[in-house]
């Protein structure tokens, strides 16, 4: 169960969309769930999602991590839809039984809703898939530098982003490990209410924080016998370079957004 | 000056703070030991005996308190020494997780470099050139957690020497792996030491590895006890047990053949040297 979590991770690859400025890809989408929020109709919004299978196509990522990063938001959208088909009593009623009013209007925005929240999850997945950790904390901290005068220390938390998105798989990993011992010795994890369940985590957490102090205290010994003393005088290996093709995804993007609020002029509201 | 890393009457102790009155535990009781430029010495004690924090003394991590410790030249007692010490002295350590700092490994590669502050072009220059020196360029875009151990170990190798470092420390690196990524560790170890003319220091508990060195240096309660060649070392098995050690395998088939009364030359390490000697024994009309 453990293994679904895709939160953070990278494919690498070589294609237009793992190419671009990360700086470029950090801005695009911030503009593209702008994009989403702008659609107020069907239209607008199959513009929208135009984008996001174009974006996903052009990146070569496989199309069922798109499903598989859908997989934990599941809970969420189904009570979106639920309180949106039940609560919004306006518009044709479809089905009436009791206090239980299905209207037209609350079917189509539960739809509109979900769409909306898949096109958001998987376009801003795309984000992480494409883009290494690294660049993407480099791209952040180069998108912060301007407030670096303000004393914000962003080269440092970029540097703790870094480490967390690395160290999440070696935890996840010991995390596995440490259930299946404490399995072994006859911990029941499985039976119980929610409290004896939560109760039944202790034996595995406790371990797992041990672990990642000692853990932490060996990586900065090793990062310090590698030379590291902060962010003063630090170069980058990879370079940040704005290219033609950086300038074109920003234009096709710009293009789509007008797309978007074209669309939305044509066909009905929803919202 | 031939004596690359140097250490005079080294006393280092460990403060336990968490104790009251804080508890001082002296775990180098004065060390004295040289180092030359381009050897392999290997060091092994058993656990706790110092050999770790030996170590770290001549990177600096450690600083004595009492005697004095020389890296290339550098008194590591001085604090701008530093730097300039943990780029000339690499340290590797035993848990390839946790030495990995980045989430590719052509950019874990490049960590050091980027923090000594070099040009990127030359940092991508000695990126390759350090993947392809321990045989992983083909790994570069790879995720670190995807690899074996001892593929993840060969990648810190080449975090430590993309910074062309003269001495590498190893910390028991190959503790943690199955015989097949210790072997690769040892081929790699090797390579460095034979063809870059790197210093290297190699902390282990495996005999057959410290079997390879030119030197061997066995530390024991905080004291080295013996410093010779590997084939003096090993030829006094019963002082190395009882310093709770081990010799190789080998080693002790052939010492016990000698206990038997069988004429056999006592500094036997290798399977090939032991093959010859009981070839010679069991048909001697074949020794030609």
């Amino acid at each position: 169960m453990l293994k679904d979590i895709t939160i953070g991770q990278f494919f690498p690859g070589h294609s237009i969309i793992h190419r671009l400025d990360p700086r470029v890809k950090l801005i695009l989408t911030i503009a593209f769930i702008v994009m989403l929020f702008m659609a107020g109709s069907f239209y607008g919004l199959a513009v929208g999602m135009a984008f996001v299978l174009l974006s996903f196509a052009l990146s070569g990522i496989p199309f069922r991590m798109m499903l598989k990063s859908l997989r934990p938001i599941m809970p969420i959208l189904i009570f979106t839809a639920v309180l949106n088909i039940f609560f919004i009593k306006t518009g044709d009623v479809w089905f009436h039984w009791r206090f239980i009013t299905i209207t037209q209007n609350g079917v189509v925005s539960a739809v509109f809703i979900i769409i909306r929240i898949v096109g958001l999850i998987v376009g801003s997945s795309l984000l992480t898939y494409t883009t290494s950790p690294i660049q993407l904390t480099d791209a952040i901290e180069r998108l912060f530098a301007p407030i670096k005068p303000l004393r914000r220390p962003v080269h440092d938390l970029a540097m703790m982003m870094t480490i967390a998105l690395r160290f999440i798989p070696t935890l996840i990993e010991e995390t596995d490990k440490i259930m299946a011992a404490q399995k072994a010795r006859g911990a029941d994890m499985e039976s119980g209410n929610l409290v004896k369940k939560a109760r039944a985590l202790v034996p595995i957490f406790v371990p797992l924080i041990v672990s990642s102090f000692k853990r932490a205290m060996e990586l900065a010994l090793a990062m310090e016998c590698r030379c590291y003393h902060g962010g003063e005088g630090r170069t980058r290996m990879k370079q940040m370079k704005t290219s033609l093709r950086d300038y074109a995804s920003l234009a096709l993007t710009a293009v789509f957004i007008a797309g978007v609020v074209f669309a939305d002029k044509l066909g009905p509201k929803v919202f | 000056m031939n004596t690359f890393l140097s250490a005079k009457n080294l006393k280092f102790s460990y403060i336990n703070n968490m104790e009251e009155p804080p508890v001082k535990t002296e775990v180098l009781h004065g060390i004295s030991l040289d180092i030359k430029k381009g050897e392999f010495v290997a060091v092994l004690g058993h656990n706790g005996s110092g050999k770790s924090t030996l170590a770290k003394c001549f990177n600096a991590i450690n600083t004595a308190d009492e005697g004095e410790v020389f890296s290339c030249g550098y008194d590591a007692s001085k604090e701008e020494n530093l730097l300039p010490i943990r780029q000339r002295v690499g340290m590797v350590f035993q848990n390839p997780d946790n030495q990995i700092v980045a989430t590719i490994v052509e950019e874990d590669v490049a960590f050091a470099l980027e923090n000594m502050g070099v040009e990127p072009e030359e940092i991508r220059r000695r990126v390759d050139e350090a993947l392809k020196t321990v045989d992983m360029y083909e790994y570069r875009e790879h995720a670190p957690h995807k690899l074996s151990g001892g593929q993840k170990q060969r990648v810190a190798i080449a975090g430590i020497i993309a910074m062309k470092p003269e001495c590498v420390l190893l910390d028991e690196p190959t503790a943690m792996l199955d015989p097949k990524g210790r072997a690769e560790v040892m081929k790699t170890v090797k390579m460095l030491n034979e063809e870059m003319g790197v210093t290297i220091v190699l902390i282990t508990h495996y005999m057959d590895e410290a079997a390879q060195a030119e030197r061997i240096v066995v530390v024991d309660s905080g004291n080295i006890v013996m410093d010779d060649v590997p084939k003096k070392i090993f030829s006094q098995v019963e002082k190395m047990k009882s310093l709770g050690l081990d010799v190789p395998q080998v080693t002790e088939l052939i010492w016990g053949l000698r206990q038997e009364g069988y004429d056999l030359p006592e500094d036997i390490i290798t399977e090939d040297e032991c093959f010859e000697a009981l070839l010679g024994l069991l048909k001697p009309d074949v020794k030609e």
